[in-house]
């Protein structure tokens, strides 16, 4: 039984103090759940912990006593890990060779060589642990996200782990996965790991937390025991101020028919029937790799479809790229912000005018006075938190960047709008604030089709949904059934 | 416009000054107009491929051909006026020439998805071995006098490529930094898959740079030959190294989607006044190689904070 403790951790980045005399108090055998909004001081707070940064003033001790850590060794040399919430694992080797880096002296067998059979057969016990069948030579570029995630885990508790950090696992998990994911947590916790868990999934931490700490910018605010704690007050410490409806949905005023699919086929997804109605929030469901996101991608132009129908505003049609969708007016808004939303080394007025710019043109050239007007209109509508369009894009917090990549799309003004993953990786503020824009376009008349992982958010968010099973949509949730049990049985391939 | 300044030309800009304050200092020759305005006509063929060059490395590419069209497009303009054909048609046919070169470029890169260092690597070989086929490997001489105006004339004591050079940097500036296509050539850079689904027509803007790159190095090859009064079939070897170096020394991310033209002509210019250096220093040719590469690496390493930014 140890504790692991920090006392009045302060740190600044040049003149920004993003953290302000901060505590925090972790049991062996407790899973503590540290929320707070994007930028609140979480990450800084952990990579002080880990040793990435170091505090300008405060002390960690351990049992009592006073420990320095000062780099990624010392942490770990003091059995802490830590999980990123990006996957950090080498793509081209295998998850045995996974293991080896940084880990090499353990099976040095002499000068450059590796004892790789004591390495496989420690890797294969370590996969065991998690529940991974996988065997220890797969590259793991041939693994499921959940699967790579299950390998981070592994190695993360191969060594001698007394404290774990988990910064949001299970962002990319599927239900399943979660499931074995939290299954795991609660071994770790019987065996004595005391666990940091970081999510945005306030459904998450009731399963999962024994305690819950949160922090606003940059202060410690307060902890609460888990069993009990009231959301509404969470989110009010996280906030700092009321909110009012988690999901905040308005009735449809359906109107005109904007989109039909009839058998819709690409060559990941057969058999899609849907349709979207101008004035209404239709969600798009299902386990991850359902295939939901490629039906968004048919629809937009992306991926090419083999077969069924296609109808937008009651005519045939089907687009051969994202342009000829955007002319025709439907808009995309992809799930993976820095790979298919923002390029990060524009500004925010570009990457806001980048759709759009036909819109504003003198001759061939940019207009350059109406696209700042027109960029600075957007930022103070959307209400994105910069000091002006010209800051670039990617130091925004992930609330603010997913804000721009809504606003490029917004610009077009699109009759169809098709959100992926609008919220994923948002903070409760930034989440409150893009529902309200869904609800602002859908009172403008636009038809909106909504992908979502978060269950609740997805039947919060929408007057009905589309739930997929197996690359084919199984079924329909609305009114009286749109409520969880009935998506699960849809979800999984079961019938209403 | 400050931030821009400190983004991406401070490093080569300093770079650039402190060499022209150290050659001022140790060469009374060197801060003289006629001496400036030698290094400017010296340096005035590198720029005009550069250029070509920094549309192409913004789109994340490279283009290693160029010194290949710049030897084939003259030596067939070449080879017909010497043949009678009149010479604004010798021109407007070289230029298609480097076109039509950037175009095959453009092809294989956007269209079948090739590698452009791979590509530009087959047709550097591919374009030279045309310009040998045509010359037969021998210079072509006796270019009517009438093309020399092109390298050699001055108006009011500017050299014409200079003239030339600056007129086309002040296109490509607008183009690139004022258009809509330059601005989705950043975009197409930056992230193609980002602009895609934005979108931008990527495969059309791929071609395009690539045709850019293609027309400039036919038209510095025009310059070239008209300044030396014969088209050899070695023009051009290794210039390309030269562009891609004027390129990255003003600031240029080769991983695309970053970078600037005044950059560029800050890169050609150190590249300018290096080579200018070393020769009024009287610089053993032996050694020059090896002191132009230690500054490059230098002035490279003064980038450096913008790099790991």
């Amino acid at each position: 039984m140890s504790v692991l403790e920090m006392k009045g951790i302060t740190k600044s980045f040049g003149s920004v103090k993003v953290l302000e005399s901060v505590d925090l108090r972790l049991e062996s055998g407790e899973v503590l759940a540290l929320l707070g909004e994007n930028g609140a001081g979480k990450s800084t707070l952990m990579k002080i912990l880990t040793g990435v940064y170091s505090a300008d003033a405060g002390e960690i001790r351990l049992d009592g006593q006073p420990v320095s850590i000062h780099q990624i060794q010392d942490s770990r040399a003091l059995g802490i890990e830590i999980m990123h919430q990006e996957l950090s694992l080498f793509q081209n080797l295998s998850i045995a060779e996974n293991f080896l880096i940084g880990h090499e002296a353990a099976y040095r067998t002499g000068p450059g060589l590796i004892d790789y059979r004591k390495l496989h057969r420690d890797v294969a016990k370590a996969l065991l642990r998690v529940g991974l069948q996988r065997p220890t030579s797969t590259p793991v570029s041939a693994l499921g996200v959940g699967e790579q995630q299950l390998v981070e885990i592994a190695r993360a508790i191969q060594s001698k782990v007394r404290f774990l950090i988990m910064d949001e696992p299970t962002a990319a998990l599927t239900e399943v996965e979660t499931a074995r994911l939290f299954d795991l947590i609660r071994q770790l916790r019987a065996d004595g790991v005391g666990i940091i868990y970081i999510s945005h999934r306030m459904e998450e931490l009731y399963q999962i937390a024994d305690k819950v700490e949160i922090l606003r910018d940059g202060k410690f605010i307060g902890t609460r025991s888990m069993a009990g704690a009231d959301e509404r007050e969470l989110i009010r410490m996280m906030v700092g101020r009321d909110v009012d409806e988690r999901y905040p949905r308005r009735d449809p005023v359906p109107g005109e028919m904007l989109l039909e699919l009839k058998g819709l086929t690409t060559h990941r997804v057969r058999n899609i029937h849907l349709n979207v109605r101008a004035g209404e929030v239709v969600g798009l469901g299902g386990l991850m790799g359902s295939g939901r996101t490629e039906v968004a991608r048919a629809i937009a132009g992306v991926d090419r479809i083999r077969g069924g129908e296609m109808r937008f505003r009651g005519q045939p049609r089907m687009f051969r790229s994202p342009g000829e969708a955007s002319a025709a007016g439907v808009a995309f808004v992809t799930e993976d912000r820095k790979r298919e939303g923002l390029i990060l080394s524009f500004s925010v007025r570009e990457n806001l005018a980048l759709p759009t710019l036909d819109q504003r043109k003198r001759g061939g050239l940019v207009h350059r006075a109406r696209e700042r007007a027109f960029a600075n209109d957007m930022v103070h509508r959307l209400r994105i938190k910069v000091a002006n369009a010209e800051q670039a894009v990617g130091s925004l917090s992930g609330g603010n960047q997913q804000k721009v990549v809504l606003g490029k799309w917004l610009a077009h003004n699109p009759d169809l709008l098709i959100l992926d993953e609008p919220t994923r990786g948002v903070d409760v503020g930034a989440k409150q604030e893009i529902y309200q824009l869904i609800n602002e376009m859908k009172a403008e008349g636009k038809g909106i089709l909504m992908i979502s992982s978060d269950l609740p958010e997805l039947l919060g968010m929408c007057d009905r949904v589309y739930v997929m099973y197996q690359g084919t949509t199984q079924g329909e949730v609305k009114g009286e059934s749109l409520n969880e049990e009935d998506f699960m049985t849809l979800a999984t391939g079961g019938e209403l | 416009m400050a931030n821009v300044l400190r983004r991406y030309h401070l490093g080569p800009l300093i770079g650039f000054l402190l060499l022209f304050i150290i050659l001022s200092i140790v060469s009374p020759q060197f801060l003289t107009f006629g001496n400036l305005r030698n290094v400017a006509l010296q340096m005035s063929v590198n720029t005009l491929l550069a250029v070509g060059m920094t549309f192409v490395i913004l789109t994340s590419g490279i283009d290693l051909s160029v010194g290949s069209t710049l030897a084939l497009s003259s030596a067939i303009a070449a080879g017909l006026m010497v043949g009678h054909t009149p010479i604004w048609l010798a021109v407007v046919i070289a230029l298609v020439v480097g076109l039509l070169a950037g175009l095959l470029n453009g092809i294989f890169i956007a269209y079948a998805r090739l590698a452009p260092f791979i590509v530009t690597l087959g047709t550097m070989t591919l374009f030279r071995g045309m310009t040998e086929i045509y010359t037969q490997g021998t210079p072509i001489f006796n270019i009517p006098t009438g093309f020399s105006w092109l390298g050699t004339a001055q108006l009011a004591g500017i050299p014409v490529p200079v003239i030339l050079t600056v007129l086309i940097l002040v296109a490509a500036w607008i183009i690139l930094h004022r258009s809509i296509p330059g601005r989705r050539i950043y975009a197409v850079g930056g992230n193609e898959q980002v602009a895609y689904l934005a979108g931008v027509r990527v495969k059309k803007y791929l071609l395009l740079v690539y045709m850019v790159s293609g027309v400039l190095a036919a038209v510095a090859g025009l310059v070239l030959t008209s300044r030396l009064g014969s088209a050899e079939p070695t023009a051009g070897t290794g210039y390309e190294l030269d562009a891609i170096t004027a390129v990255v020394l003003g600031g240029t991310s080769l991983f695309g989607g970053e970078g600037t033209l005044v950059g560029t002509l800050i890169g050609a210019a150190i590249l300018g006044v290096i080579d200018n250096g070393l020769n009024i220093l009287n610089v053993n040719s032996f050694w020059q190689d090896a002191v132009r590469g230690a500054i490059i690496l230098l002035a490279i390493l003064l980038d450096r904070k913008k790099v790991t930014r």
